[in-house]
């Protein structure tokens, strides 16, 4: 939908930009290979040629900029193989899109039609600012994966893996953590820790925050603060304090005493999520079920209950995860004998760098990126069980 | 209707009045609320609440000293600690008889330990003393067991002469207090039934003695699991004896014992009189010098109580003295220097939150709910992945050899001789902390971004204001409150993070937790640790009311 009706720009004026977008990419190209004021001149020439050009080619967009692309490519193989021919292609999309894009005016059709050029230009400059913020946000994620099928013991990229040699990857470092006991004795740790934990957690925290939904609850905002408080507190003085008390009364280092603190973690993720769910809820409905003769124990199971599930459910994710992957307070309260899976992680981190690290790094993003999806899909759910609007 | 006539109280059904009735019911409905959260709360309460008031607790307790050294304590409390004498033979005769009790439950090294954290040297003193102190009037404990062609080495006959013959009469009095010192001491419980009471009579004549053997008998009874009449009694039983018979009026008391072995132990006070008496003063000067030492004498008198804000001082680098506080030497001024980096870099960290985080929940509130929701996951994917993840993922990407320093030699903007320090200093902390807040300041901008109305910044508009006017008079004191909430929870969060600065923060830029973890778990100085993690919990819980005041706990979304 167009708001401002345009027309196509000068071909001084595509040219200009584009010599400028040109220039700052030859830049780095020219600083890699030595010479930075030769890369810019290059860059600046070679796209301001091309804006020039594509001007009077506005009627032919599709085929010039798959040219545009193959040239690149092409280039990119005969100066640097194989990666530098990934890299041409992209910048030859990006070159041609960019020209296309100045040269018809197509920046400047959905903005309102009063913006003055300056907050055009504002306009894609904050847009540019966002999507750096959104890279260093996810980039960290990203570069893990690729680096985990590393063949190498390394933490970094090897010229192989840039050359996309398949010597340079492997499965190793999976099959590392799939065989080493190590690994597999710490998985098996997290797993039986975290879902009692989670059970823990969900049952104490469904039942109280029912109560704390109830319209008189006496003292509501101190029990509500000391509930959230495991939250709020810093890991270490939690795990300080559970370290010295458990020790007291011989908790400490015991399966036991680990998923008890894990679950006082967890706790304040299941209050806040089913509290949130409760918000909504109809008090009228268990009215009607009183009145047609349900009992409270029935009324919970058949009529609230469903209701608050995906709010029960995603509490639960929450205090999986949250045990999942804490570390601090299992650091102190447990022993050898329950070692989990970040216990390892941080261990493995602080002494033998060993990329399987990576691959389990890997693994616990997908299962994070599982867990994501589930508690969207959940709350969206949950609000359209409620009546309220589906965003 | 005739009910407004009524004049009487309005009633319910059931004839009480309605006011009563309401009252009862709204009760009810309190109580069945509570009792739905009660379960939780003592949950809480019992795993979390306790832990940490036994924390606190542990941050001002002190009893290592006064259970150890019980009786030294007492007769030290009389030395000047500002003159310059080291105390008189009283304080280390008692010092003599704790020691060896100590040594022989193998806790003068743990109270060395203690003490060494006030005063360097003095773990050695104990750890050394601790294995001499069995030499202490060993002439004559010679004497004694010679005596009488060696009668005094007969176990029985020890037995026999403590509890005074199967008819005497007992004296569980002392028997009980001995028992409550040493469990004590050890920690362990030393109930049960030992097949010994020290006599009455003994232990009227020689107080000393019978308070020696009796420890001795609880220890191996209890502690060894033998039985107390076929042991050796300890060295301190014979030198008790020598004591108060070399003393003036032992002679008179020795004579009026009649009990079991008054033969024998008159016969070893004879061989006793050749001998000088036992100077314990000396014989700890000649163990180790330092034992005339008056600084170590001070500590001991100054951590003597049960409770001491000792570690509190020591958390804020000052120390106490025998005239009260004083600042520590230079070179031991730390905790003042972390507690200021910790505030500097979580305000940092918080600042740079601040900034990444408001351009991105000002353009997730105003995308378009569909491309807003695939953004959104950006977000929410770093924050839904390990912590762990996260910080090995910096580690890769800061390092020497890592993501960030390859590209910029590759593109030539770095020499590959001089790639950048990015990790093991306060840079790397503070860049993988900010990735790693993020998401919590985001999504609480966010929420509050998602109700400012954007006709009010287009009406700002049509009315002349530029576009910065508009943002800045109009749109940013509305998202005030979601910087608030976002700041404060990054700002708690950052304040006690541990994780990150021990793994990218190398040695300049750990946080004050990595101080308390390593007193837990590497300088074992458990007090210590209490109270610095005491002051962080303080200031948390500030910034935890004031979260609450401003935003409220309700309020907390989550995603």
């Amino acid at each position: 939908m167009a708001l401002t009706p345009v027309q196509n720009q000068t071909p001084a004026f595509t040219a200009a930009v584009s010599a400028a977008a040109g220039g700052f990419f030859g830049l780095f190209v020219g600083t890699a290979q030595g010479s930075g004021l030769l890369g810019l001149v290059i860059g600046a020439v070679l796209l301001g040629a091309m804006g020039f050009v594509y001007c009077n080619l506005l009627a032919q967009e599709k085929p010039v900029r798959w040219a545009t692309v193959a040239v690149f490519a092409i280039a990119g193989f005969l100066l640097g193989g194989l990666p530098a021919l990934v890299v041409g292609a992209l910048f030859g999309w990006f070159a041609g899109w960019f020209i296309f894009w100045l040269a018809t005016s197509s920046y400047r059709k959905h903005l309102p039609p009063y913006l003055t050029p300056g907050q055009v230009l504002w306009y894609y400059s904050f847009r540019v600012i966002c999507g750096a913020i959104f890279v260093f946000l996810i980039t960290p994620i990203l570069v893990v994966m690729p680096l985990s099928f590393n063949a190498e013991n390394f933490f970094t990229f090897t010229p192989e893996m840039l050359r996309f040699d398949p010597e340079g990857y492997s499965l190793k470092h999976y099959q590392d953590f799939f065989s080493n006991d190590d690994w597999q004795q710490a998985l098996w740790n997290s797993l039986r820790i975290a879902p009692m934990a989670t059970f823990l957690s969900v049952s104490f925290g469904t039942l109280a925050a029912i109560g704390l939904s109830q319209p008189h609850v006496p003292f509501r905002r101190a029990i509500m603060a000391v509930l959230i408080s495991p939250m709020i507190v810093p890991l270490i003085i939690s795990a300080a304090g559970m370290y010295f008390f458990y020790s007291r009364i011989g908790l400490q280092g015991t399966y036991f005493g680990v998923v008890l603190a894990h679950a006082a973690l967890g706790i304040p993720f299941v209050i806040i999520t089913v509290t949130a769910t409760l918000v909504g809820f109809d008090r009228s409905l268990t009215r009607a079920a009183a009145n047609m003769g349900a009992g409270p124990i029935t009324t919970f199971f058949r009529v609230q209950m469903p209701l608050i599930l995906p709010g029960v459910i995603s509490g639960g994710l929450f205090a999986f995860i949250t045990s999942f992957d804490e570390v601090v307070v299992v650091l102190f309260v447990g022993s050898a004998g329950q070692k989990t899976l970040p216990w390892q992680m941080f261990t493995g981190l602080r002494e033998q760098i060993s990329p399987t690290i990576l691959a389990v790094a890997t693994i616990l993003v997908a299962i994070s990126i599982c867990l994501l999806t589930t508690v969207e899909l959940l709350r969206r759910r949950s609000e359209r069980l409620r009546g309220m609007s589906p965003s | 209707m005739s009910d407004t006539t009524q004049t009487g109280p309005v009633l319910a059904a059931d004839g009480t009045p309605l006011k009563r009735s309401l009252a009862r019911a709204l009760r009810m409905q309190k109580m069945r609320a509570l009792m739905l959260i009660a379960p939780l709360l003592v949950f809480i309460l019992l795993t979390f609440i306790l832990p940490i008031a036994d924390m606190l607790f542990r941050s001002v307790e002190n009893r290592i000293v006064s259970d150890t050294l019980s009786e030294t304590v007492v007769t030290l409390k009389d030395w000047d600690a500002l003159g310059d004498e080291a105390p008189g033979e009283a304080v280390y005769e008692s010092l003599y008889y704790d020691l060896f009790v100590a040594a022989e439950a193998k806790e003068h090294t743990k109270l060395g330990t203690r003490l060494n954290y006030e005063e360097t040297g003095i773990s050695s003193l104990f750890r050394g003393s601790g294995r001499k102190v069995d030499d202490v009037g060993e002439d004559h404990v010679k004497a004694i067991e010679r005596a009488n062609d060696g009668a005094l080495k007969d176990e029985a006959l020890w037995f026999e002469i403590m509890t005074g013959g199967s008819s005497a009469e007992g004296n569980t009095g002392l028997l009980d207090a001995q028992r409550a010192k040493l469990s004590q001491l050890t920690g362990d419980s030393f109930a049960g039934d030992i097949g010994f009471v020290p006599g009455a009579e003994i232990s009227a004549l020689f107080p000393r003695m019978a308070t020696a053997y009796t420890d001795f008998a609880l220890f191996t009874a209890i502690a060894e699991e033998d039985v107390v009449a076929e042991e050796d009694p300890w060295e301190t039983v014979f030198v008790a004896f020598a004591t108060a018979v070399q003393s003036a009026g032992g002679a008179e008391k020795l004579a009026s014992y009649t009990g079991p072995g008054a033969a024998e132990l008159t016969a070893a006070a004879e061989a006793l009189a050749e001998l000088e008496p036992i100077s314990f003063k000396a014989a700890f000067l000649d163990m180790d010098e330092d034992w005339g030492d008056l600084g170590n004498w001070r500590t001991i008198q100054t951590y003597s109580p049960n409770y001491t804000s000792g570690y509190f001082l020591n958390s804020i680098d000052m120390q106490k003295g025998p005239e009260g506080a004083e600042p520590r030497p230079e070179n031991q001024q730390i905790y003042i220097t972390l507690f200021q980096r910790t505030l500097v870099m979580s305000l940092v960290i918080t600042g740079s939150c601040i900034l990444l985080g408001y351009p991105v929940a000002w353009i997730l509130a105003n995308l378009p709910t569909r491309s807003a929701n695939i953004l959104m996951i950006l977000v929410l994917l770093p924050f839904w992945t390990s912590l762990l993840v996260r910080t090995s993922a910096w580690k890769v990407m800061l390092q020497q050899q890592g993501v960030i320093n390859d590209v910029l030699v590759w593109l030539g903007l770095v020499d590959d001789a001089a790639r950048l320090v990015m990790i093991n200093n306060q840079f790397g902390t503070i860049v993988a902390m900010t990735h790693i807040l993020l998401p919590f300041m985001i999504l609480p901008m966010y929420s509050v971004m998602q109700t400012i109305n954007p006709s009010y910044l287009r009406a700002a508009k049509s009315l002349g204001a530029t576009n910065w006017t508009a943002f800045w008079r109009v749109y940013f004191p509305q998202s005030v409150p979601g910087i608030g909430a976002g700041s404060i929870l990054v700002f708690i969060l950052a304040i006690g993070y541990y994780i990150t600065p021990e793994i990218v923060g190398g040695t300049k830029g750990v946080f004050i937790s990595n101080r308390i973890a390593y007193h837990i778990s590497s300088s074992l100085n458990w007090g210590l640790a209490a109270a610095l993690g005491s002051i962080l919990l303080a200031v948390v819980l500030l910034l935890y009311w004031a979260y609450d005041k401003i935003v409220g706990i309700d309020n907390v979304k989550l995603g």
